[in-house]
């Protein structure tokens, strides 16, 4: 490509005062170059993603549309029976419930604590790295170890838990009987490994937020509290929602925790904590062997998975932009809001609305204003209004 | 100025969409892999006096050490034996079985497997050699296993499980009871021992001690269901019975669950969990199902603790728990040359060294009567003579019972009954009828 490239301005240059006289080779391969290398430049993540994303997901496809056996390999087509024998399986269910609640219990909470942490690791803290590096110890530790030290912990009869409850007179909790508590226990070894790394991504992004916010906040005599709500959390919303995503992903493919959870690993007696994941490895490699049904049971968690990310996505982004200017536009906007419908009110010559002394939006509900001015009162709450992102400008 | 940053949603949703989905395949497409602790016997396929070289892949600790594999090595300089071990059987059947299902491909010459695998690979026997019949070798219920409907032979047997019962002394001491080895045995019944005698055995302890006298009401009932001929399926047919009628399999389920919740003899751990290993050091219970192979868990968990023993007993008969295989997998380059290796290792020589290697109580009528296995003593077991006790309760197995391809799937439901009851207090009529339930989910 070196070698054609010079051939291209000549070209250029003799375009003009005489028609070309004829395209050579070299010509129509830098032609080609131009408007191919680009493409190729980029192809190697499309065709690794190709290779390592897309086709196994359209074989996943594909074999959950036949009758097939972990031994015995494919057999009939079905079409989409395998979606109804799974669909129809009480189990799948109980897995999708058992999935979600151990999620909530552990990617809320770590994002929580991964965001706060890394506020404190973004101060000026003496041996910084050291502490930096610190959060991301337990990611270090391999899944089965945490597993089996957490096994210790959580054993109903001689775990370590139970019997440090014992010494202060709080009777023994069910760790393995409970389907509250066993997924309580999971989500713990979830979030010991998980909320170091997301703690880290988080503190990345707030390195990069820019001093001067923060200094400009200060003469504005914003305190810590506020600056972390107004400041910090606005400029790493990005962060948040990737933060967000990820999380969801993860905690929607729960798998190893559960399987070093007891000595069965497939959710105890009552498979009260088999998420679907290890549903999934339990029909293709369990004591059903189908893969056609596992397949199916992958389709449906990725669609699941996409689903409950568009959720998270959406709500992060209400919430990370609320977050950040939502108090301080809306007060403004009720303000002046509730002037002009006083003003109104006034010339209207009935009783002025002498409520909504703090400017809520909330307590602008509870009194009764007069007509006109409730719907430009209620806006600044809602997010699909316009109005708060145009005050703003 | 931060609305200017912003690109407008639709596009952010469309990349947050892709996003999510390139990163659940990428974890979906990892999730597939499995440890692989295989690797590939690279044979040539050509003549018996070229060089090869012999994958032998097994699980735990089958005695095969390097000296006894050197001496095939010697006896054939052709052949370069290399020896893979996965850490637990369970690793071992997964490798195994996706292998398989990917044509074969990467598996060793020889596979070890599970009695309890059988069923389901003996559905595919075209995936396994057929191995010539060696007449006499091995007890013949051990031939039978690994021996398909149509009478292929497709696995050469290495150890088997006969159970006895293994007991503290020290604790029974302490309560007063009986506890020498020949006593013991008398106390639980003898050789007419019967599981109402071992219960009530274990209702005199109990009463006398408080403790509970068995570790897990599903460890208890495995050994009572190895002892029927059919526990769950037509033996003709392969068909599986409806366990809502199966009046034998729910007798030994209230059997054992109204000795381990009514009479309290239970310490309610579940087997192989952690609870159940912290138990051996918190004397939860005083005996125990004991097949040959459980001497060696037991001791890795109860450490220092002394007193554990042996009794030469078995409620209902013999009773066998577990054993092993070597298969030679079709599709490997050399299964003429991996056949002869297996018939090696089976052999009632190299079998008793790997007995005396691991203890794996060898399946070779002739040997189980040798000198070398009687004379076989367990110090961690308070001396006892183990060799001489497994031997004699092997002469008292009269068969292995039939085993289908949908054994394990409904015998898994019975077990999660049995532990909802014993483990998490559930009432046990309401556990059977969920279990019922949850087995008919199951059948294929």
């Amino acid at each position: 490509m070196a070698l054609l490239s010079p051939t291209k301005p000549a070209h250029a240059r003799g375009g003009p005062d005489r028609p070309p006289r004829r395209l050579g080779l070299s010509q129509r391969l830098g032609r080609l170059d131009v408007k191919i290398s680009p493409y190729l430049y980029i192809s190697p993540f499309f065709l690794l993603f190709a290779v390592v994303g897309l086709f196994p997901l359209v074989y996943t496809a594909i074999v959950s549309l036949y009758d097939w056996n972990l031994l015995g390999g494919q057999g009939d087509f079905v079409g989409m029976a395998n979606y109804v024998a799974v669909l129809q399986q009480p189990l799948f269910w109980k897995s999708v419930v058992n999935t979600f609640s151990i999620f909530l219990f552990s990617s809320v909470p770590q994002v929580i604590m991964a965001i706060t942490i890394a506020a404190i690791l973004d101060q000026n803290l003496r041996a910084a790295t050291f502490w930096r590096m610190g959060v991301l110890v337990p990611f270090v530790v391999a899944p089965v170890a945490i597993s089996m030290i957490f096994g210790r912990l959580y054993a109903d009869q001689y775990g370590f838990i139970n019997e440090v409850l014992g010494l202060v007179g709080v009777d023994p909790v069910a760790w393995h009987g409970d389907r509250l508590a066993s997924h309580f226990a999971i989500s713990t070894m979830v979030n010991y490994r998980w909320t170091g790394y997301n703690t880290l991504i988080f503190l990345a992004a707030m390195q990069a937020v820019p001093r001067e916010l923060y200094e400009a906040a200060v003469i504005d005599g914003a305190g810590r509290v506020r600056q972390f709500f107004s400041v910090t959390v606005p400029q790493i919303r990005a962060t948040v929602i990737f933060v967000v995503i990820t999380s969801t992903v993860g905690g929607m493919q729960i798998f190893d925790e559960v399987r070093m959870y007891d000595s069965q690993g497939l959710g105890g007696p009552n498979r009260d904590w088999m998420t679907t994941v290890v549903y999934l490895y339990d029909v293709a490699w369990g004591n059903q062997k189908s893969f056609g049904r596992a397949a199916a049971v992958a389709w449906l968690l990725f669609l699941l998975i996409v689903l409950i990310g568009m959720i998270n996505f959406l709500l992060t982004q209400r919430i990370a932009t609320g977050g950040g200017r939502g108090p301080k536009v809306s007060r403004r906007h009720t303000k002046r809001l509730l002037a002009e419908a006083r003003a109104a009110a006034a010339s209207h010559d009935g009783p002025v609305p002498s409520a909504a002394p703090g400017g809520t939006p909330g307590a602008g509900q509870g009194s009764p204003p007069p007509p006109p001015s409730i719907p430009p009162v209620r806006p600044p709450a809602g997010p699909q209004s316009p109005n708060p992102g145009e005050d703003v400008r | 100025m931060l609305s200017s940053t912003r690109p407008r949603r639709s596009r952010r949703v469309a990349a947050a969409t892709a996003g999510i989905a390139s990163l659940a395949l990428i974890l979906g497409a990892c999730s597939g892999d499995s440890e692989d602790p295989g690797t590939t016997g690279d044979g040539d396929g050509e003549a018996m006096d070229e060089e090869i070289t012999l994958t032998v892949a097994t699980f735990n600790d089958f005695g095969y050490t390097e000296e006894l594999l050197a001496q095939y090595a010697d006896e054939h300089p052709n052949v370069t034996i290399e020896h893979v071990t996965a850490a637990e059987s369970g690793d071992a059947r997964t490798n195994l079985t996706t292998k398989l299902a990917a044509g074969g491909e990467g598996l060793a010459d020889i596979e070890a497997i599970e009695v309890d695998w059988l069923p389901e690979l003996m559905q595919y026997p075209s995936l396994f050699a057929d191995l010539p019949t060696i007449d006499g070798r091995w007890v013949d219920w051990k031939v039978e296993q690994a021996t398909t409907p149509e009478g292929q032979l497709i696995g050469y047997g290495t150890d088997i499980g006969p159970e006895a019962i293994c007991y503290r002394s020290d604790l029974l001491e302490a309560a007063g009871m009986p506890s020498e080895r020949e006593e013991v045995a008398e106390w639980i019944g003898g050789e007419g021992a019967t599981w109402e005698s071992y219960f009530e055995a274990g209702k005199e302890y109990t009463e006398a001690s408080g403790d509970a006298w068995f570790d897990s009401a599903q460890a208890t009932f495995q050994g009572m269901v190895n002892q029927l001929d059919a526990a769950y399926e037509d033996p003709a047919t392969g068909e599986p019975l409806d366990l809502a009628t199966n009046t034998q399999v729910k007798d030994l389920y209230d059997q054992v669950l109204t000795a381990a919740v009514e009479d309290d003899l239970s310490a309610g751990l579940e087997q192989w969990g952690d609870d159940w290993s912290a138990g051996f050091q918190n004397d939860a219970f005083a005996t125990m199902l004991c097949p040959s192979w459980m001497t060696g868990p037991i001791e890795e968990r109860a450490g220092s603790i002394e007193g554990w023993d042996i009794a030469d007993v078995f409620p209902g008969g013999g009773g066998n728990w577990g054993g092993s295989f070597l298969t030679v997998p079709a599709s490997g380059a050399n299964t003429e040359a991996a056949t002869e290796l297996a018939d090696w290792l089976t052999s009632p020589e190299i079998q008793t060294q790997a007995f005396e290697n691991s203890g794996t109580f060898p399946s070779q009528i002739e040997v189980q009567q040798s000198d070398e296995v009687l004379a076989y003593v367990n110090d961690f077991m308070s001396g006892a003579p183990a060799g001489e006790i497994f031997a004699t309760r092997a002469q008292s197995i009269d068969g292995a019972p039939f085993k289908g391809a949908n054994y394990f799937a409904i015998h898994a439901e019975v077990q999660n009954g049995i532990n909802r009851v014993d483990l998490n207090g559930e009432d046990p009529e309401k556990s059977w009828e969920t279990a019922v339930t949850d087995a008919q989910n199951v059948i294929q």
